[in-house]
């Protein structure tokens, strides 16, 4: 049932919980609590809502940076990884195999802040042994959301 | 000037609800719950192999009994799925949609005389395209007790000297009916005694929502020898403007068939064809996943008819509900002309699908959820005005 449960709510964390336990056959009470030990447990992280912020007055700047590190001895990557990913500036840190070792985004309001903290912070940590910062210029699709005009339903209205 | 019709197609009536599907179309502001036809579009890795196609420069003919990769794809998918098999080279050949396949078995088998038997309600082509071809259509009318299953009884009482062929249009188009295993065995026997064919539609097989899943005719004892199986992309992958079915039986029939075809049609379109090859082989998540989404919706549905106390057996197959407006004494045309007027809600008034449909409606659920909700607050609105008045 989790799994159907979060197939739901990915797509629609707003979907009214008496309405999804119908959708899904499922008594409200036992989809209730099922959502509420996930919380618990972190399965759920969290409920965010995507925004086009590009339909808005709010000037927004994403930054992807290519982030190389010197792994610590007995703990790898994870010290260093939290003392990126507490900065509120940043967005996401993931450990990349590859050509280096940490993606980090940031959400700014300006160039000059993405790269103001890039320099002034993160290039500052001890272990960063260098970064690469790629500044995004359009988003087409996040979280598996096409970011354009809603699609309209071109098919015939009524058919046999 | 003399009269240049012929007379068999002027014999045909036009759809009575002609008249309803104009008003339809005059409020593109309604919310439809009247399309026939899946909402998702058609997955992107086959939209994709189209595009190839058309990239390499294949845009000549096939073989009359189309691509062979094609024809192999779906006799893997016929064994993977419901155990049936078939010779991908002379027992199955590619049509321009389920539709053509109808067409061409009728054609294909039908002397003047034979009658045809049809379960009704059903699809609208069975009918006029048994006509054409020579043959008598012998509607039967299905029940709402029975769950609009076709009955032993229903077909013993149908059966005269001159039947030939027995439609069977399960999962049903438009009420959403299924034949499960137990109702299969209570017919197989009378269509081998009676020495019947059968045409068995089963477009809608992979939209089954019961615990064992689909079942066919053709899969049964004796009956293969005897079936013309019709299936096709439409309804299972989404790909209804793609034009792509396929006709499976007897080599016998399918030669005859196929004659019949390579005069009229040539192949199925070349394009279609390389991206069906890729929906079969590589299509079976999307399936589960869209069937998936159409079984809450169907879920949703039935828990709303029981709240706003309309009737409405449970359907499980295809994308359709069937409920009965019998109670509030007005024809299934006349209460769909009001909903559209009253509350813009556009649903198909069940007469479209033989006069046995008198009574019902068919409400389509290939919508979102969203728009469900949406379209089922202004039914339950409208029937509680009725029903207050």
């Amino acid at each position: 049932m989790r799994e159907k449960i979060l197939t739901y709510l990915e797509k629609n964390s707003r979907i009214d919980l008496q309405e999804l336990a119908i959708v899904l056959g499922e008594d409200v009470d036992r989809v209730t609590a099922e959502i509420k030990a996930m919380e618990d447990e972190h399965v759920i992280c969290g409920y965010h809502t995507m925004i086009n912020w590009e339909k808005t007055d709010v000037e927004q700047v994403i930054g992807l940076i290519e982030v190389n590190v010197t792994p610590q001895r007995g703990r790898g990557f994870d010290t260093i990884a939290e003392r990126i990913y507490n900065y509120p500036e940043v967005n996401a840190v993931y450990l990349i195999s590859g050509g280096f070792d940490l993606l980090v985004t940031i959400e700014g309001r300006s160039l000059r802040e993405v790269s103001s903290f890039v320099s002034d912070k993160l290039s500052a940590l001890e272990y960063v042994t260098g970064t690469k910062t790629n500044f995004v210029l359009k988003k087409y699709k996040d979280h598996g959301t096409i970011m354009t005009e809603k699609k309209k339903d071109e098919r015939i209205q009524v058919m046999p | 000037m003399r009269n240049p019709l012929g007379q068999k197609v002027t014999d045909i009536k036009p759809s009575g609800i002609r008249k309803f599907f104009d008003v339809v179309s005059e409020m593109p502001e309604a919310i439809s719950l009247g399309v026939g036809e899946p909402d998702f579009d058609t997955p992107w890795f086959v939209r994709d192999e189209g595009i190839y196609s058309l990239e390499k420069g294949r845009t000549f003919y096939t073989s009359n009994s189309g691509l062979k990769e094609l024809k192999i794809a779906a006799c893997d998918f016929l064994k993977r799925k419901y155990g049936l098999y078939y010779d991908y080279s002379s027992e199955i050949f590619i049509t321009v949609g389920g539709s053509e396949a109808i067409d061409l078995a009728f054609r294909a088998m039908l002397d003047p005389g034979d009658e045809v038997l049809i379960p009704q309600p059903s699809y609208v082509s069975y009918l006029p395209c048994a006509y054409l071809a020579g043959g008598t259509p012998v509607p039967i009318e299905l029940k709402v007790e029975n769950e609009f299953r076709l009955t032993r009884e229903e077909l013993l009482a149908a059966i005269t000297p001159k039947t030939k062929i027995l439609v069977l249009p399960f999962p049903n188009n438009p009420t959403g009916a299924v034949m499960e295993q137990k109702d299969l065995d209570a017919i197989a026997d009378v269509i081998i005694d009676n020495d019947l064919f059968v045409v068995t539609d089963e477009i809608y097989s992979e939209l089954t929502y019961s615990e064992n899943g689909h079942v066919s005719i053709a899969g049964m004892p004796g009956m293969k020898e005897r079936t013309i199986y019709i299936n096709g992309l439409s309804k299972s992958h989404a790909m209804t403007g793609w034009r792509i079915g396929y006709a499976c039986g007897p080599k016998m029939i399918i030669e005859q068939m196929l004659k019949i075809h390579q005069f009229a049609i040539m192949c199925a379109p070349t394009t279609s064809q390389y991206a069906g090859v890729a929906a079969l082989n590589d299509g079976d998540s999307d399936v589960d996943m869209m069937r998936e989404e159409y079984n809450g919706r169907r879920r949703y549905l039935m828990h709303r008819f029981a709240e706003m106390g309309l009737p409405c057996f449970e359907p499980y197959g295809a994308f359709y509900a069937f409920p009965c407006i019998k109670e509030f004494g007005m024809t299934s045309e006349e209460f769909a002309v009001r909903l559209l007027e009253e509350e813009k809600v556009a649903v198909v008034p069940g007469t479209a699908f033989g006069d046995c449909g008198e009574g019902f409606l068919r409400i389509s659920y290939a919508y979102s959820l969203e728009d469900l909700k949406e379209a089922f607050d202004r039914i339950e609105r409208f029937i509680s005005r009725l029903r207050n008045a």
